[in-house]
């Protein structure tokens, strides 16, 4: 594998760590992202997308797109470097347009349209795992899922978790943008923090506490959760560091320690 | 107290009573509560084997992990999975909580292709059923022991999760029939306590005989949400761990350990072992000493209070103002005598009107005043 500069994003994410037995180290792993008005995450996805196609050969996305059109996602990659349409015709990037995806309306029972989403997503997976790839899940974003839904939280956790089994019988990763302002009303946080005892990596995004500035676009902290599997239960390891979103690439740094 | 909670629960229940309950709680600022129950899960099957406890199987209600994910478990502490069949099962209401799987599979007639594990499992695919859900949790149960008196016990791995697809009076239903079945001999559940209403943890606090807190360290350590330029990497591993139980008499103990959770699993120390540094520093920063030096507790304890002085050598004497026996017949006539030196020292002679007198009468003197 050819020696890549790996950012302080990367670290945090585990996506450095070279191991054979595990091409893309994001396997059967439950990334979710947060974001808010003011900082927006979308660019942890294109990051991790872009890193996903480079990992290994045999990597494979699929993508739940409920935010943009393809058009999009493939302007902003072929910036990072990454020809989606080219991925795409070689079978490795599966896009499910969503944008006009609606749940059956009132009086009837959502559950079906949630379920015809996931066996969507299920009889792409098995397709792909018959060709023994490393496959990854990328959800953006959940709440427009939610609005698909017709604002049940209750039917997008059912379908994040259906989504999560699928990390344990195939060992996908999956990897989840949402916004966590909207959740800040009351009864709400329950649906937020659900979804982060769901997953294994956390990553949140927010403004500068210290307000704007030029340099700096805002923060990032990655809880990066214990794996449980070769090595025995390791602790929670959390990092903190500021980025800043360049037209090619983002620049991550501990606070204060960057160079001009 | 992890000690403890384990012998309670391996020593399982009385005959008539209620099968003792523990919920595990935690949350999102310290989430290892699924560290504490693997921990109590080893522990209780490596008394299983070793048939010490009541118990002589476990089921597993598995609803926020893959039955996979147990077997690595189990695997990894070195229990022998191969014989486990005989006294392990995982009711698996993981994979398929809501049948959407079986639905695609059924019109594709495509196969489970679910990984094999070598644990025992069933999967069971309608949680929102939470009476089924009991008979099949008994079954299994009657299954692992047979139907004599022979007793199990249940897992629950996210009464949470189980609180989504259900109401509250269903689940708290389920834990109440799981209690008094008589071949159970205890039953542990994991709760998120920051996903419900306190009314939903206050009613499954209500149900179970020990509750087990895992709450976040005081120090700066652990606090989420704090991007200081102090913070950029760190490692969240310690804890305290608080467990209330309730005894049959009503009696509630309540005690507070320390965790760490480490690479070979987690580990309890009790707090006093951990260095007095962890209490101090909880002391606000004062300009004053409040703690005493060893050497200055040793003085203090050397300082003579002011009535031991009388108690060197001589019978201790209290002057009640009268004049003792003794010290009248000796000093018979102290003035007439005349010793110079005495006046010249100068010295107060009091002598009381009368015997009669009572010594320091309480006796209000303006008793008398008519006003």
């Amino acid at each position: 594998m050819e020696q890549k500069n790996w950012n302080l994003l990367d670290e945090s994410l585990g996506l450095h760590i070279n191991d054979d037995a595990k091409p893309w180290p994001l396997c059967g792993r439950f990334v979710l992202v947060e974001d808010c008005v003011d900082t927006s995450a979308a660019f942890v996805l294109h990051h991790i997308l872009k890193r996903s196609f480079s990992s290994h050969p045999s990597s494979a996305v699929l993508f739940l797109a409920f935010s943009h059109p393809f058009s999009h996602y493939d302007r902003v990659l072929r910036k990072l470097g990454c020809n989606l349409t080219a991925q795409r015709d070689n079978g490795r990037f599966f896009f499910l347009p969503m944008l006009m995806f609606q749940c059956p309306g009132e009086g009837k029972p959502n559950h079906d349209g949630l379920a015809s989403v996931f066996e969507q997503i299920e009889r792409v997976i098995t397709l792909l795992h018959q060709d023994k790839k490393s496959i990854s899940i990328i959800i953006d974003d959940i709440s427009f899922l939610e609005v698909a839904a017709n604002g049940s939280s209750d039917d997008v956790l059912n379908l994040l978790h259906y989504c999560h089994t699928l990390t344990s019988e195939y060992g996908c990763a999956l990897i989840a943008l949402d916004h966590k302002d909207i959740y800040l009303n009351g009864d709400r946080t329950a649906v937020i923090l659900e979804m982060e005892y769901r997953a294994d990596i956390l990553v949140k995004a927010e403004p500068l506490a210290t307000g704007l500035a030029k340099d700096v676009h805002g923060q990032l902290m990655v809880l990066n959760k214990e794996t449980q599997h070769q090595h025995g239960i390791t602790a929670i390891k959390s990092y903190n560091f500021h980025f800043k979103i360049k037209e090619n690439g983002i620049e991550c740094f501990y606070p204060g320690t960057k160079i001009q | 107290m992890a000690d403890s909670i384990c012998r309670t629960l391996r020593d399982g229940a009385l005959e008539g009573e209620l099968a003792p309950t523990l919920t595990i709680k935690d949350s999102l600022a310290s989430p290892f509560a699924f560290h504490v129950f693997s921990h109590i899960l080893l522990q209780l099957s490596s008394h299983v084997i070793a048939q010490k406890s009541q118990s002589q199987g476990i089921v597993i209600v598995a609803l926020s992990r893959a039955p996979s994910s147990y077997a690595a478990l189990l695997n990894m502490n070195g229990v022998d999975v191969a014989s486990s069949k005989k006294w392990i099962h995982i009711l698996d209401c993981y994979t398929d909580p809501l049948g959407w799987k079986d639905k695609t599979r059924k019109s594709a007639n495509a196969t489970d292709c679910s990984p094999q594990i070598s644990v025992a499992t069933s999967s069971f695919k309608t949680v929102k059923d939470v009476d089924k859900l009991f008979s099949v949790i008994t079954e299994l149960g009657r299954g692992l022991v047979g139907e004599n008196k022979a007793r199990f016990c249940v897992a629950i791995d996210s009464l949470s999760e189980l609180l989504r697809h259900a109401s509250l009076q269903s689940v708290a239903g389920l834990l109440s029939d799981l209690r008094s079945h008589d071949q159970i001999s205890n039953i542990f559940g994991l709760l998120h306590s920051d996903l419900h209403e306190e009314r939903a943890v206050a009613v499954l606090e209500y149900m179970s005989s020990m509750v087990a807190s895992v709450d976040p360290y005081h120090s700066a350590d652990g606090q989420k949400g704090c991007l200081g330029d102090s913070f950029s990497q760190q490692n969240l591993t310690k804890g305290k761990f608080n467990v209330r139980s309730k005894r049959r008499n009503g009696r509630v103990r309540v005690t507070c350990e320390e965790f760490k959770v480490e690479s070979g699993g987690i580990t309890f120390a009790s707090v006093s072992s951990v260095d007095g540094t962890a209490v101090a520093g909880l002391l606000p920063k004062v300009q004053f000493n409040l703690q005493l030096s060893e050497k200055e507790r040793v003085d203090r304890s050397n300082v003579v209070l002011p009535f031991e002085h009388q108690g060197n050598g001589k019978p201790i004497q209290i002057y009640d103002g009268r004049r003792s026996l003794e010290e009248s017949n000796s000093e018979a006539n102290p003035i007439s005598s005349g010793k110079k030196e005495d006046s010249a020292m100068g010295e107060i002679i009091y002598f009381r009107d009368s015997d009669d007198e009572m010594p320091d009468s309480d006796e209000d003197p303006d008793d008398d005043l008519d006003i």
